[in-house]
């Protein structure tokens, strides 16, 4: 937050508008992963032929007339599990680092939410303040600054400190065996991940998510111009950094770490209370902007075939916010679907699909862009 | 922070470090045991080394019970033994006491017995084929599964009254017989039954994670499993044709058409699809038997054996004084004075074989069990030695070990 004022020269309405993104930025993510949580529970029951959450809606008070005791689909189920997740007991275990136990949680969320902070959501508008016509223009992106891509890949690395540090605090087998899973995973294919994002910078020629999502766009050839996402030219590249958002983000497939068929909850076995809710919000915070970095390295960011990328006008700009989340939706959708689909692999298995199939690969690609560009000077 | 295990000089270490195996509790708590086994693994990374089941943490003395229970009350035992196939205990268990009386059942009694057999079979192996996929993490077939079971409860529900814990077989019959709306709706069943194995199939049988994890994994031959003493899907997973059904046909058995299923791997993905393919068989077995199911009576007629009709009782003087003979403690069944049988039926899990002895009352003088899972889990160290942690897990549910059976 005060990295984005920094940046801002000028009216003090710039200030407050800047204020505003961020507030509402944060206010809307941390919406969307409730909104997450009773979407996999209704998703999960209806992949499994059942009704998911259904009655926990509004309460059967005669003051709401035909609306008293109305499930709401169970919407409000996330609220009533976060509810029963605080008035648990705040255990800690027995010969536990109390320290590190209490702190681990903290460290797999605030780094996610750092990422968050670079993610171009939308382009922005120019506000006139006066009737000169003096304008400044504020950005819907936190703060924007130029090695963006790094910076967000580099924040969530962050977060496997968290487990880890669960996994080892709270003195117990299993969750030693999640935390070590947890590094191993990580570092894995963290490599392949930066080396598809490295034949992303060399194709978009910068390191800025705002820029490479404006390159993505090409308001000259009309609809044409959905081929010119990153999905559309380095599919592979694609289908490497889906592959490692769902490993990075420990989900099925890849869920090691946790694995409750071999290590019960493994990093987070002896957690409860609040402790384990961060650690469950951490995870699908994770999956929320893992898919907002897919959906501007991959999908055109908050871009749309025949909308203009940088509308300029307050009302036109809001378009931008709307495309990106419906994209972003998209990609939870399918992380979603692959969990209640897939099983899971086997540790072995998983080290060799990254260390002997998806980095060889990864690197080939890096190659092979680089030749190209090099043959077409671009 | 973790204890670390003994240090093992067979192991191979860099000069500098040492390198010690950690011990783990896997159970009696854990997810993947469906129900209180506990296995002490020697782990190296995660790598098993070393395989120590323990069994014990739900001795019930059912055996026991066996000794003081008449027969027919013994039969509510039986049921709580396998709660995932109580209705193969119930018959299996009053056919061994038939035998040793030597019993002529009726032949409606004898194919009703085949075709709720074998509904229990496709309850148990469509559960257990859901476990072993949500063990590797694919929870949705898990819950498929359960549709299909809750189907099958429902009309185990409609002829025993009772969902889990049937106890609907009598020594000489049942219970009752079975509703006349039972034929129809099993039927319906078993119309529908192949549809939901098919859905099942396409979301496993070519899934690339599920065979990479099933493929070799808790290997055995068939030569090892035999010498194990395994029986009924791990046994003929590994190449054995050894069905009891087939074997040592009791009831109409040996007048039905199946084929008794056998698949060379004896890995875990052979002993699915050995279970698979005899939920199909079980399918043909209960189609052919409904279509010869006789009318007639399900008891037999012999008073000394069942309890006669209640309207009987309440109007003839000889059935009131059968029955109380019969319920009365110290009266009841005759048996042989030195009656000794051993006799097995195939229950899903493999070969439930009861061995009984008898002092002439109604109460055995000896009653001993011999439970597939007890023998199946006694191969697992074997199985799983030198394998990963998470097959561990893999195997244990796919020799479908049922607490409850180990431990009696």
């Amino acid at each position: 937050m005060f990295l984005a004022a920094f940046a801002i020269e000028g009216h003090p309405l710039n200030y407050l508008f800047n204020a505003i993104v961020v507030i509402v930025a944060f206010a809307v993510i941390m919406q969307v992963i409730p909104f997450m949580i009773w979407l996999e529970r209704k998703m999960a029951a209806w992949i499994q032929l059942r009704d998911g959450p259904t009655k926990v809606g509004l309460p059967k008070w005669k003051i709401l007339g035909p609306l008293s005791g109305w499930g709401m689909f169970g919407l409000l189920q996330p609220l009533a599990d976060m509810f029963k997740l605080i008035l648990k007991e705040d255990f800690v275990p027995r010969r536990a680092s109390k320290v590190l136990f209490t702190l681990a949680p903290a460290l797999v969320f605030v780094p996610i939410a750092f990422a968050f902070a670079v993610i171009p959501f939308g382009d922005g508008f120019n506000f006139v303040y006066d009737d000169a016509g003096n304008s400044f223009t504020v950005r819907y992106q936190i703060v924007d600054f130029g090695v963006g891509v790094l910076f967000a890949l580099a924040a969530l690395s962050l977060a496997v400190h968290g487990l880890s540090l669960g996994g080892w605090a709270s003195n117990n087998k299993f969750g030693m065996f999640g935390a070590v899973r947890a590094s191993a995973q990580l570092i894995s294919y963290e490599a392949a991940m930066f080396m598809v994002v490295l034949a992303m910078v060399m194709l978009y020629g910068t390191l800025d998510l705002r820029e490479m999502t404006l390159r993505q766009t090409d308001v000259g050839i009309g609809l044409l111009s959905i081929f010119k996402w990153g999905m559309f030219q380095q599919p592979v590249a694609f289908v490497i950094f889906c592959i490692c958002a769902f490993a990075e983000s420990n989900r099925l497939p890849f869920d090691f770490p946790e694995a409750e068929a071999e290590l019960i909850g493994g990093y987070h076995t002896e957690y409860g209370s609040m402790k384990f809710a961060m650690f469950f919000l951490g995870e699908y915070y994770g999956m929320v902007i893992q898919a907002c970095l897919v959906v501007t390295l991959f999908m055109g960011g908050w871009t749309l075939p025949g909308l203009d990328p940088t509308p300029g006008t307050f009302l036109a700009s809001l378009a931008g916010p709307l495309v990106f989340c419906a994209k972003v939706s998209i990609f939870l959708w399918i992380y979603i679907q692959v969990r209640w689909t897939l099983p899971r692999f086997r540790f072995d298995q998983l080290m060799n699909l990254g260390w002997k199939k998806l980095i060889p690969i990864a690197l080939a690609n890096v190659v092979i862009t680089a030749l190209i560009l090099n043959l077409t000077n671009r | 922070m973790a204890e670390i295990g003994v240090q093992r000089p067979d192991i191979e270490a860099g000069e500098d470090i040492t390198t010690r195996t950690l011990n783990i509790n896997f159970g009696p708590q854990h997810p993947a045991t469906h129900g209180t086994l506990r296995v002490k693994m020697e782990l190296l990374g995660e790598n098993v080394v070393n395989v120590d089941p323990e069994i014990g943490f739900l001795h019930t003395g059912f055996e026991k019970l066996g000794e003081y229970h008449t027969f027919n009350q013994f039969v509510c035992t039986t049921d709580r033994m396998n709660y995932m196939s109580p209705l193969c205990n119930n018959f299996g268990f009053v056919h061994a006491v038939e035998e040793l009386l030597d019993i002529e059942l009726t032949p409606r009694c004898q194919h009703v017995r085949v075709i709720l057999c074998e509904l229990t079979r496709i309850a148990d192996h469509v559960i257990c084929c859901g476990l072993q996929a949500m063990d590797l993490g694919a929870f949705t077939v898990l819950l498929w599964s359960f549709i299909e079971r809750e189907k099958l409860y429902d009309l185990f529900e409609m002829v025993t009254g009772a969902r889990l814990t049937t106890s609907y077989a009598r020594v000489g019959g049942m219970l009752q017989d079975v509703p006349p709306e039972f034929v129809p709706r099993c039927r319906k069943f078993i119309r529908e039954f192949p549809l939901a194995l098919k859905e099942i199939e396409k979301m496993l049988n070519r899934n690339r994670i599920f065979l990479d994890r099933t493929i070799g994994i808790a290997q055995v031959n068939g030569e090892d499993a035999a010498s194990y003493g395994l029986s009924g899907p791990c046994l003929r997973a590994a190449g054995v044709a050894y069905d009891v059904r087939r074997a040592r046909p009791y009831w109409v058995y040996d007048e039905l058409d199946f084929d008794v299923i056998t698949r060379d791997e004896g890995d875990v993905l052979a002993r699915f699809k050995v279970r698979m393919d005899e939920m199909r068989e079980s399918v043909k077995i209960i189609s052919q038997a409904l279509d010869r199911l006789p009318s007639g009576p399900v008891n037999i007629d012999d008073w000394k054996i069942v309890l006669p009709e209640k309207a009987a009782v309440y109007t003839q003087m000889e059935s009131l004084i059968t029955h109380f003979k019969l319920v009365m403690k110290g009266h009841g069944l005759k048996t042989p004075k030195r009656g000794k049988i051993y006799s097995c039926t195939e229950s899903p899990n493999g070969e439930l074989g009861w061995y009984i002895e008898t002092d002439g009352t109604a109460v055995g003088y000896r009653v001993r069990c011999r439970p597939p899972s007890y023998l199946n889990y006694s191969a697992m160290p074997q199985m799983v030695k030198g394998g990963y942690l998470a097959d561990v897990v893999a195997c244990l549910s796919s020799l479908n070990v049922i607490a409850g059976e180990l431990d009696r």
